[in-house]
């Protein structure tokens, strides 16, 4: 019987010829992952099992990312629930500030994730692996706690959504335009529990921070996963990093889907989701006037090296605007540094820009970045939820890193084009 | 088991920021995160709530983040279950893992009005508007997820096969 990608992946992780959609499996977990804020959750759950130890320790990562470095006493504590345990138990992947990175910036470039892999985090942007060919997804801390003691977990196999993009990408549209747009087009639960596969000529050329970019955002379409076929710009990122051995998984022509959307790429621009949900997307040049306190570039979504490239090729030679506040996080601590190699981080600082270490911070109000009410942030970040990056009667809009580039330079929503 | 109280409305896409902000997260303490549940949510908690009363919701209820916060902060809070049209997948999860009852029905998600009187069947699923005299079927729970429920949670059941 004809197989997706994800059917494939999760039938070789329940030791089974085949899957099909609704059915419920057991998995075998090549890496669960949590964070500063689920981690401690999830201990504190792992602890009441009786299990002697964890399943096994090069295969769970702990990555506190989100209120760090500590942002107050009670971050701290967290955070060193985690740290003992990692020592506890010789939890070889748990990452500390200063080789701490936005864990899912991080876990690709370690080498920690790689094609046909089944990845469960405690983190629902775990999702973004699927641009390496991997099956992975978000699940809380409960579920965490017991893929730590077991090694398995349970999972319901989802129908698949395939979203065909055909032609080449207008100047400055990127991976987080397709997605903001699918998103609009479908909206916040357009793919709930269900698969999202992303193929077409387009996706074929798409750089792989892109496709991280798109497969991150599959959770804000209410999916389980988001996946792209793995081809050979997956392995010359996976073949130098990837610690375990990798396979390539590919669906079947005559693969079975719930739905196939096609878009003409070629006809795209660059997006914009006004408050206060991803699907409220639209065409940039139909913001109208919208005026910024802030801009954000960084996030799991839009923090790697080539979203830095873009946001300093427009910022080069230019000033942040009086009123606005720019912000930019790399996403780890080799994205910082070939930033800093290439020249990008003093293109930023010299155009007025605030250089922050790794964090998730200011993305979920957390820390390094948060809005007064009344104000107003363009962001590259994933939600732009009712207070979700600080007072609740603050606004966000999410936007590719050269759209919130531009803006931070004229102080207001507009395209890249418009400062050139 | 019966579960009985009162409505309180909420509308469709209900996120995790709403339900606890992320400000809040850097505890796990139960009592500290009921103190603010709903807290970014338009309405926020409702003022008349009695511990028992039942949280009534459109499509895509606790949509977001992975935060287990949320469902801990609504049990918390003392709300006895959450009736919606659908559940973000995530929430879905945590809810049978920490124990919150949740039900799914797109008919009892848009028939009930606030302030409705209702019982809920836990075991069958079968919500009772008392005001209306109405009844729904909600969406019929995997046996798998049953095992979970009747075991007391997820640790529950995965504690017994280390026993």
């Amino acid at each position: 019987m004809p197989m997706t990608i994800t059917e494939k992946i999760l039938a070789a992780h329940a030791g089974k010829d085949q899957v099909v959609p609704g059915e419920l499996i057991n998995a075998k977990i090549d890496l669960a992952l949590g964070n500063d804020i689920t981690a401690p959750v999830a201990i504190r759950e792992f602890n009441k099992i009786g299990a002697e130890d964890i399943f096994d320790r090069e295969r769970i990562a702990l990555v506190p990312d989100h209120f760090t470095p500590n942002k107050d006493i009670q971050s701290a504590e967290q955070a060193k629930i985690i740290r003992n345990f990692a020592c506890k138990h010789k939890i070889v992947n748990y990452f500390d500030v200063g080789r701490m990175g936005i864990e899912h910036c991080l876990l690709p470039e370690q080498g920690l994730v790689g094609p046909g892999d089944l990845v469960i985090g405690a983190d629902s942007h775990t999702c973004t692996y699927g641009a390496l060919g991997a099956f992975s997804t978000g699940m809380g801390s409960t579920d965490i706690a017991a893929a730590m003691a077991l090694g398995e977990t349970w999972l319901k196999v989802p129908e698949s959504i395939k979203f065909v993009f055909e032609g080449e990408l207008k100047p400055w549209v990127s991976g987080k335009d397709l997605i903001l747009r699918i998103i609009g087009d479908i909206g916040v639960d357009g793919a709930l529990y269900r698969a999202m596969e992303f193929t077409g000529s387009t996706i074929e050329n798409l750089s792989i921070d892109g496709r991280f970019t798109m497969c991150n955002m599959a959770i804000e379409a209410g999916a389980k996963n988001g996946i792209i076929p793995p081809d050979e710009i997956t392995r010359a990122y996976v073949e130098r990093r990837c610690r375990r051995p990798f396979k390539f998984y590919h669906s079947d022509p005559d693969a079975k889907y719930a739905q196939v959307y096609r878009y003409d790429a070629t006809e795209i621009e660059p997006q914009v989701a006004f408050p206060h949900m991803p699907e409220n997307s639209r065409p940039v040049s139909e913001a109208g006037y919208v005026e910024i306190d802030q801009s954000v570039i960084g996030s799991c979504t839009n923090g790697r090296i080539e979203d830095l490239r873009v946001a300093a090729k427009v910022l080069k030679g230019k000033q942040v605007h009086k009123n606005v506040r720019l912000i930019i996080l790399p996403g780890t601590q080799d994205i910082y540094l070939q930033a800093l190699k290439e020249g990008l981080i003093e293109v930023f600082i010299k155009a007025g820009a605030a250089v922050s270490t790794p964090t998730c911070g200011p993305c979920l109000g957390g820390h390094m970045g948060i809005l007064a009410s009344g104000e107003r942030c363009i962001a590259t970040t994933n939600r732009n939820f009712v207070g979700r990056m600080g007072h609740l009667e603050s606004e966000i809009y999410l936007s590719n890193p050269a759209v919130a580039a531009a803006s931070s330079i004229r102080g207001r929503i507009v395209g890249p084009w418009e400062v050139e | 088991m019966e579960i009985r109280g009162k409505s309180w409305r909420f509308g469709s896409d209900v996120d995790t920021d709403a339900i606890i902000p992320a400000r809040y997260l850097n505890t796990s303490d139960p009592a500290e995160l009921a103190a603010h549940c709903m807290e970014g949510a338009v309405p926020s908690f409702p003022s008349g709530f009695k511990t028992g009363d039942i949280f009534v919701a459109g499509k895509n209820f606790g949509c977001g983040s992975s935060r287990e916060h949320a469902p801990i902060a609504i049990k918390a809070a003392g709300v006895s279950c959450v009736i919606a049209g659908t559940f973000a997948r995530i929430f879905y999860r945590n809810a049978f893992n920490i124990g919150l009852p949740i039900f799914e029905s797109v008919e009892a998600a848009e028939d009930i009005l606030e302030g409705d009187e209702l019982a809920v069947a836990a075991d069958t699923g079968v919500i009772t508007n008392l005001t209306t005299g109405k009844t729904y079927a909600s969406a019929p729970v995997p046996p798998f997820m049953q095992e979970i429920i009747a075991a007391g949670g997820l640790i529950n059941y995965v504690a017994n096969k280390f026993k």
